[in-house]
């Protein structure tokens, strides 16, 4: 084709000139990086947010001494990342089709307050069952995902078929779950809650343990290796059939290799983190062995294992269903997914209710973590879950974002929080720099973005 | 369906591809399309002309089921259709290249191409298939087309358009809506789309052409339907007219025969 077009670089906003020579002498120092990895066709954002949690996490174990990067340290903050993990591959999707949900804190906080009632009250004395019923658990998630499903898809009605901007909706809902919640619990803090609904929280009860234990973790593991190996194999082999490039192998084991060993690498750190001595003894005691000496290994949480799934669930939906790629349309141009006869209006309903059910399993979560039910549950959630996102590479001008960014985004936030309370920075000071953080990590992609295209 | 001797025999026995009979649309209280009747033949491209605001793009919507009409009806090889949502249209054969070309900028050649129709197996989208279909269709529009797997943000003006033309003609339509098709080409581009339009012409679809353009829409056209302020002034053949003839149509809103020799010399004037 004849005509060339002039690059769009110049046409809006220019970058002040310090700023963009700046962003051009990184670009330019990058570029035998950037062009060494082409042929692994791996998302160089990814690997940008992947070196800057490295240094995020090295500066940390630097300052506080090696506490940092201790498997306890690691453990804990895998847990405290699931939560928000969680909800930030359903943000994503919202994020993607240029709506915005700031229910989900008062919506975390409803639901929990709901699962807690149901444990603790409905199914033991109004349907009087009984207290520690094998089942309880179990249909106490599922309700809370079916009613977060609902809440969420409500909201997304009124979204959708109604008209209504979606931050004034879910800022009503922000507004309306919340004081539902005080309405009812009159303040009260509903517990005990079931033993095994506990174990959703990664913590311990008696001699259970909210975790998979050494040699699950290591199945886990090799399992996910395996998966990973037989998914490359499989795309290598479709591509071939169509008679299309397929990259080279060395870059395509080199690709396998890395994947695996961050798999492995965490199943490890899980293992070396032993159970308290205390839980350690009884749980050796029940077992009849005595405690190994280095401890019996803790294992991958069961908060981390559910965000696993959560975000395998959700990427499948948003790369390789009709859905996600809807998602994806409306969030390029809203006018040709609808000329192109997308129900438009259904799929934005659908990413709402799918947010409601994702509050639904972080809150099961968090209440499980905290063996109750508090008024003040997931307040402020919204804001973190919104940030993950967003440092994780998601647009507001929508269309673009994936789900393992916004895993590494609430990573990163809750590596940044850990990483200040382990070095005693108050709170307020933590605010400030989270919202220093988040203003310059969607600024720089935003100057690196407008240098590429 | 063309049975074989509704295509062997002449023209006058054919039916139609499409009929639009008394199409109205209002926007508010603004008559943008006012009792207009139009139809479409198979093999034959329309010219759609008429100056801006005139009521092409909001008619041809219409057909496309972008914008469903107020009243009218739109008969479809001669069986009245109903066209409530572009689903509809598409269903019917009725494609449409749009003049911003809907494009979700995002998204690669082949998912915009599928875009509403993916190709899936086994539960997931085969985007395999997808882009191999893709390759094929794009390859017999522009053979130096490389960027399967780019945002089509970073493609070139043309190569946006042969993304857009590609999804409109890989899912056999019978009839193609054109709007401003070559407005945004240069003219090795446009050449290219002329002879693309004329190849389809050959393979007996229909075509609505509406364009600015005249001399674009005199090369191409068969028949040329002139709108003014949202109504029909007239359908003329090509060769019955000259191109002041219709210009004086789309400028003063005349049919050639209600034209002065005088009001014509004013055009130039």
């Amino acid at each position: 084709m004849g005509v060339s077009v002039p690059g769009e670089v110049t046409k809006e906003g220019q970058p002040a000139p310090p700023i963009r020579s700046f962003v051009d002498a990184l670009r330019s120092a990058l570029a035998p990086v950037t062009g060494a990895l082409r042929p692994l066709e791996v998302d160089t954002r990814l690997l940008g947010m992947v070196a800057a949690l490295a240094v995020i996490w090295i500066a940390f174990d630097i300052i506080s001494g090696g506490t940092f990067l201790s498997a306890r340290n690691l453990w804990n903050l895998s847990v405290q990342s699931a939560s928000i993990g969680i909800m930030a591959t359903g943000m994503v999707l919202i994020i993607v089709s240029r709506n915005i949900d700031l229910s989900v804190g008062s919506m975390l906080g409803f639901l929990g307050y709901s699962m807690a009632m149901l444990q603790a009250v409905w199914i033991p004395q109004s349907l009087g069952l009984g207290f520690e019923q094998p089942f309880t658990w179990i249909v106490t998630l599922l309700v809370g995902i079916v009613l977060g499903a609902a809440i969420g898809g409500l909201q997304g009605f009124i979204v959708a078929f109604g008209g209504v901007p979606s931050f004034i909706v879910t800022l009503g809902g922000l507004l309306i779950w919340r004081g539902l919640i005080f309405r009812y619990a009159q303040g009260q803090t509903i517990a005990p809650l079931d033993t095994t609904f506990q174990m959703l929280g990664g913590g311990t009860v008696g001699t259970r343990v909210g975790a998979l234990g050494e040699w699950p973790s290591w199945a886990l593991g090799a399992v996910i290796c395996v998966a990973i190996v037989l998914l490359q194999v499989a795309a290598r082999r479709r591509r071939r059939r169509y008679g299309f490039p397929v990259r080279p192998m060395w870059a395509e084991v080199l690709v396998g290799t890395v994947t695996c060993g961050v798999v492995l690498g965490t199943v490890w750190v899980a293992n070396s983190y032993p159970l308290p001595p205390n839980v350690a003894e009884q749980v050796a005691a029940a077992r009849g062995i005595p405690v190994p000496p280095g401890g019996i290994p803790t294992g991958v949480a069961f908060p981390v294992v559910i965000m696993l799934v959560v975000t395998l669930v959700v990427t499948f939906l948003a790369t390789r269903r009709r859905f996600g790629r809807y998602v994806y349309a409306i969030g390029g141009n809203p006018d040709a997914a609808a000329l192109a006869g997308i129900n438009v209006r259904r799929t934005i309903m659908l990413t709402f209710a799918l947010m409601g059910s994702l509050a639904a399993v972080s809150a099961a979560v968090q209440t499980a973590r905290l063996d109750a039910a508090v008024t003040n549950l997931g307040v402020q959630n919204e804001l973190d879950v919104i940030s993950a996102a967003v440092i994780g590479g998601t647009s507001f001008a929508g269309g673009i974002g994936t789900v393992p960014g916004a895993i590494l985004g609430a990573v990163v936030m809750q590596s940044l929080r850990s990483g200040m309370v382990l070095l005693l920075v108050d709170s307020p000071t933590q605010d400030i720099v989270v919202g220093i953080v988040l203003v310059a990590a969607v600024g720089l992609d935003t100057l690196f973005r407008r240098r590429v295209s | 369906m063309i049975t074989p001797t509704e295509t062997a025999n002449a023209p006058v026995q054919r039916v139609p591809i499409v009929e639009m009979r008394n199409i109205q649309v209002a926007f508010g209280g603004v008559r943008a399309v006012a009792g207009v009747t139009i139809d479409l033949y198979p093999g034959e491209v329309v010219g759609v002309v008429g100056g801006n605001g005139a009521g092409k793009t909001t008619l041809m919507r219409t057909l496309s089921g972008a914008r469903p009409p107020d009243s009218g009806q739109i008969l479809v090889n001669g069986q009245p259709a109903t066209i409530a949502n572009p689903r509809d249209a598409k269903a019917l054969g009725i494609e449409t290249i749009y003049q911003t070309l809907a494009l979700a900028d995002n998204l690669d050649a082949p998912a915009n191409v599928f875009l509403g129709r993916e190709l899936t197996g086994g539960g997931s989208l085969n985007d395999a298939a997808m882009e191999s279909a893709t390759r094929k269709v794009i390859g017999r529009l522009n053979p130096n087309f490389k960027n399967f797997k780019s945002p089509v943000l970073r493609l070139s003006g043309g190569q946006r358009q042969a993304v857009a033309i590609a999804r409109a003609i890989h899912f056999n339509a019978r009839a193609l809506i054109m709007d401003e098709p070559t407005a945004a080409l240069g003219p090795a581009e446009t050449a290219q789309v002329h002879a693309l339009i004329r190849q389809l012409k050959s393979e007996g679809i229909g075509i609505f052409l509406v364009s600015h353009d005249i001399h674009d829409v005199f090369d191409l056209s068969e028949r040329i339907s002139v709108m003014y302020h949202g109504r029909l002034v007239g359908t003329v053949n090509k060769n019955d007219v000259t191109t002041d003839e219709v210009l004086g149509m789309i400028i003063l809103g005349k049919p050639p025969t209600k034209l002065t020799s005088q009001e014509l010399a004013g055009l130039h004037g």
